[in-house]
């Protein structure tokens, strides 16, 4: 069950929602298939291991359920991108609250699932998010070092 | 227009009842202007009969006066202008005797002359009445005390009916008289061709009701009723009109005035319904209108008033069955509401579900499985999955206990139960909309009679306006019973955002909504309000704009089950 990543690092996920058992069986499932995994039961919960780290590295994936109880999805994913533009978030949503998802999705989330979800799907589209964010984090970093040869001269 | 005029068991108009109030409306009047008019008429016309009666008495007492003193003007001319002489000549008077005759048409029998011994002494006339002795008679007396004389209708000596015309002629200081007998036929003839109608007819009497003329019509001269006048004072003149039974229980009616010199009575006599005969006629004619009327009036507003009758009990059931819908549409709206809370309710333990499934699948696909810490594991997660079922098993359940059929079977309720059932119900909601749920419920609250399903609706519906009256930060709901005058209070009151002045006055009516279009029927509140109403109870709304929105619902105690306003209120509806 050895999860073939089409990154050579693991990728590192943020497992957000209210239900607990839910947050956790989800966790060890994806833990099995060798990603880093970390968990948060609300949304200052989530702010705050993002803020801190979460331990080794930066979260790449924050997968976000919409409905919470107090700070709800669509709040939390707001104060991510504002803190954390490049953390990709995949929403998590129930059937009645697709169209909160389409609002993520405009509010800057990378994609959403519907719970229940199946874990292939969602690994994959962890994989794409992952890969989209390297990706990413490559140009800025070409950027950078473009910026250094230009201020250099060469 | 609120809905609870939909619910309300409108007493059904009777066909009986709408007749009798046209009838009454319609007849009354009618019958009393009817009545006035007869009687008015009946006024005139009595009035008119008087006048005629008056008229024709007055006229043939004239004429039969005029005749009387026309006689004994005649006997008065002859005994003046001859002396008492030349009056005993027995060839004189018949001559004379022959010239009044011609004259007069044979109104005059015999003349003769009387000497103050009461001896005729002359005598003309086709009687042998020479040297015949009045000094017995009536007259004769009578004639001593004044100078005219007209005697009554007597038989006299000569055996028929006849009377007399009597002049005193002063003579030697002494009285003679002049005597002429009357024809009775000539003088009876006057009277009794007096003739109205089939009743009516003419007759004299005296003073002593004696019949001084023969009536057409047999009539009791010594008890008839018109033997009421023989006393009574009479103006000369003038006229008395009176009604009296006679012996037969017939109503006459009389016209009565006096004759020579107040000795005689001219009595003029119909019975009444002779006399009212047209009117009799027109009153009957009438009376039939009047009832042919009211017969067809009758009918007409009885065939109306059934059709309208038929019409309103067919619009009252339509009303009904459309207010029921109306009632269903909007607990189905509720549920519609309810449904995106249940589904993500629902679909938390499902996924749940889901998840420890794949985990156990996981778990199973390692090269092997049955390590104690896999096994372990395995046990707590088919746990938990019976646990999440479990939850979805509650859930739905809840969900279909409301989702049922309205029953509107009246039961006793608990309210403070329905009320905590109701709060579960409405938990996920509340929950995420970061509603805080307060009660203050009285534990001593007697039960009420209602429909369980009814008061759910009420419930849910207030409920669920109180937690989308609150914005995203939320806010708290306090609900609280109390008994409070034998009446049984809940409150529901929230935080949230209020109600316009404006509106509130509003809100009970069916499709008024604040909400965006699609997203409320407007018919929540007027449902709520319907439904309190038909419990015999009263729902309030008191709001601040911005500070939030108290909803007061009271309700009656729960008689005994008999007694019950309820039961007594659909009773009463099913009867009508």
């Amino acid at each position: 069950m050895a999860y073939r990543s089409s990154t050579l690092v693991p990728p590192s996920v943020l497992l957000v929602d209210d239900e607990a058992s839910f947050v956790e069986t989800l966790s060890k499932r994806i833990a099995k298939r060798d990603l880093k995994v970390s968990t948060a039961f609300s949304g200052p919960e989530a702010l705050e291991k993002l803020k801190s780290g979460g331990g080794a590295s930066n979260f790449d994936v924050v997968i976000l359920d919409v409905k919470m109880p107090g700070m709800d999805g669509l709040e939390t994913l707001a104060a991510i991108k504002l803190k954390h533009p490049n953390v990709e978030v995949i929403m998590l949503t129930g059937h009645a609250t697709v169209e909160s998802a389409i609002e993520g999705m405009k509010a800057g989330a990378f994609d959403y699932l519907m719970k229940p979800c199946d874990i292939d799907l969602l690994l994959a589209k962890i994989d794409r998010a992952v890969v989209k964010k390297r990706e990413h984090e490559e140009k800025i970093l070409q950027a950078k070092a473009q910026m250094i040869v230009l201020k250099r001269g060469f | 227009m609120k809905v609870d005029t939909l619910h309300d068991s409108q007493e059904q108009p009777k066909t009986r009842n709408l007749v009798l109030t046209v009838m009454l409306v319609a007849g009354v009047p009618l019958l009393f202007i009817g009545f006035v008019i007869i009687q008015q008429f009946g006024d005139a016309y009595r009035t008119k009969i008087t006048d005629h009666l008056t008229a024709l008495v007055r006229k043939h007492s004239r004429t039969i006066d005029n005749f009387l003193s026309d006689r004994l003007g005649d006997i008065r001319v002859l005994a003046r202008s001859h002396p008492v002489e030349v009056l005993a000549d027995q060839v004189f008077l018949t001559k004379k005797l022959a010239i009044l005759r011609e004259e007069y048409g044979g109104v005059f029998v015999d003349l003769g002359l009387i000497d103050p011994n009461g001896v005729q002494q002359a005598y003309s006339g086709p009687f042998n009445l020479a040297k015949a002795d009045y000094a017995g008679a009536v007259w004769f007396s009578e004639t001593q005390q004044s100078q005219y004389y007209i005697s009554d209708v007597f038989t006299g000596l000569r055996g028929s009916p006849h009377f007399i015309v009597v002049v005193k002629i002063p003579w030697k200081d002494q009285g003679w008289i002049l005597r002429a007998t009357v024809d009775f036929n000539a003088f009876n003839d006057l009277v009794s061709n007096i003739r109205i109608g089939t009743t009516g007819i003419a007759f004299i009497i005296n003073r002593a009701g004696e019949l001084q003329t023969k009536p057409q019509i047999e009539v009791d001269s010594l008890s008839g009723p018109h033997r009421n006048f023989l006393n009574t004072h009479l103006e000369f003149d003038t006229v008395l009109i009176e009604e009296n039974p006679d012996a037969f229980g017939r109503d006459l009616i009389f016209a009565v005035t006096p004759l020579n010199n107040g000795r005689w009575i001219l009595i003029f006599q119909q019975e009444v319904s002779d006399a009212f005969a047209t009117w009799n006629t027109t009153k009957m004619i009438a009376v039939l209108l009047f009832i042919f009327w009211a017969a067809i009036v009758a009918l007409f507003t009885y065939f109306m008033s059934r059709r309208m009758t038929l019409r309103i009990e067919e619009v009252i059931i339509q009303k009904d069955k459309m207010s029921d819908q109306v009632v269903e549409a909007g607990r189905l709206a509720s549920i519609g509401e309810l449904a995106a809370g249940i589904a993500h309710e629902i679909n938390n333990p499902v996924a749940i579900m889901v998840e420890e499934a794949g985990w156990i699948q996981d778990l199973l696909a390692e090269d092997e499985p049955a390590t104690p810490d896999n096994l372990t594991e395995i046990e707590r997660a088919t746990a938990q999955i019976k646990t999440q079922g479990g939850r979805c098993k509650e859930i739905t359940h809840k969900l279909l206990s409301f989702a049922r059929k309205t029953d509107p079977t009246i039961k006793q309720i608990d309210l403070n139960e329905m009320v905590q059932d109701m709060i579960t119900l409405v938990d996920q909601k509340t929950r995420y909309a970061n509603v805080q749920m307060e009660t203050q419920l009285d534990p001593d609250l007697p039960p009420i009679w209602a429909s369980a399903t009814e008061l759910q609706q009420v419930l849910l519906n207030l409920l669920n306006n109180s937690v989308d009256a609150m914005d995203s930060s939320g806010g708290n709901i306090h609900i609280s019973t109390q008994l409070s005058d034998g009446h049984i209070m809940l409150k529901i009151a929230d935080s949230g955002m209020g109600i316009a002045e404006a509106n509130l006055a509003r809100i009970f009516d069916p499709f008024y909504t604040t909400k965006p279009v699609g997203q409320g029927t407007g018919l929540g509140l007027s449902i709520c309000y319907g439904i309190i109403k038909k419990l015999g109870g009263n729902i309030q709304a008191q709001s601040t704009k911005g500070k939030g929105t108290t909803f007061t619902i009271s309700l009656p105690m729960a008689k005994d089950k008999l007694g019950g306003v309820d039961s007594d209120d659909h009773s009463a509806s099913e009867s009508q």
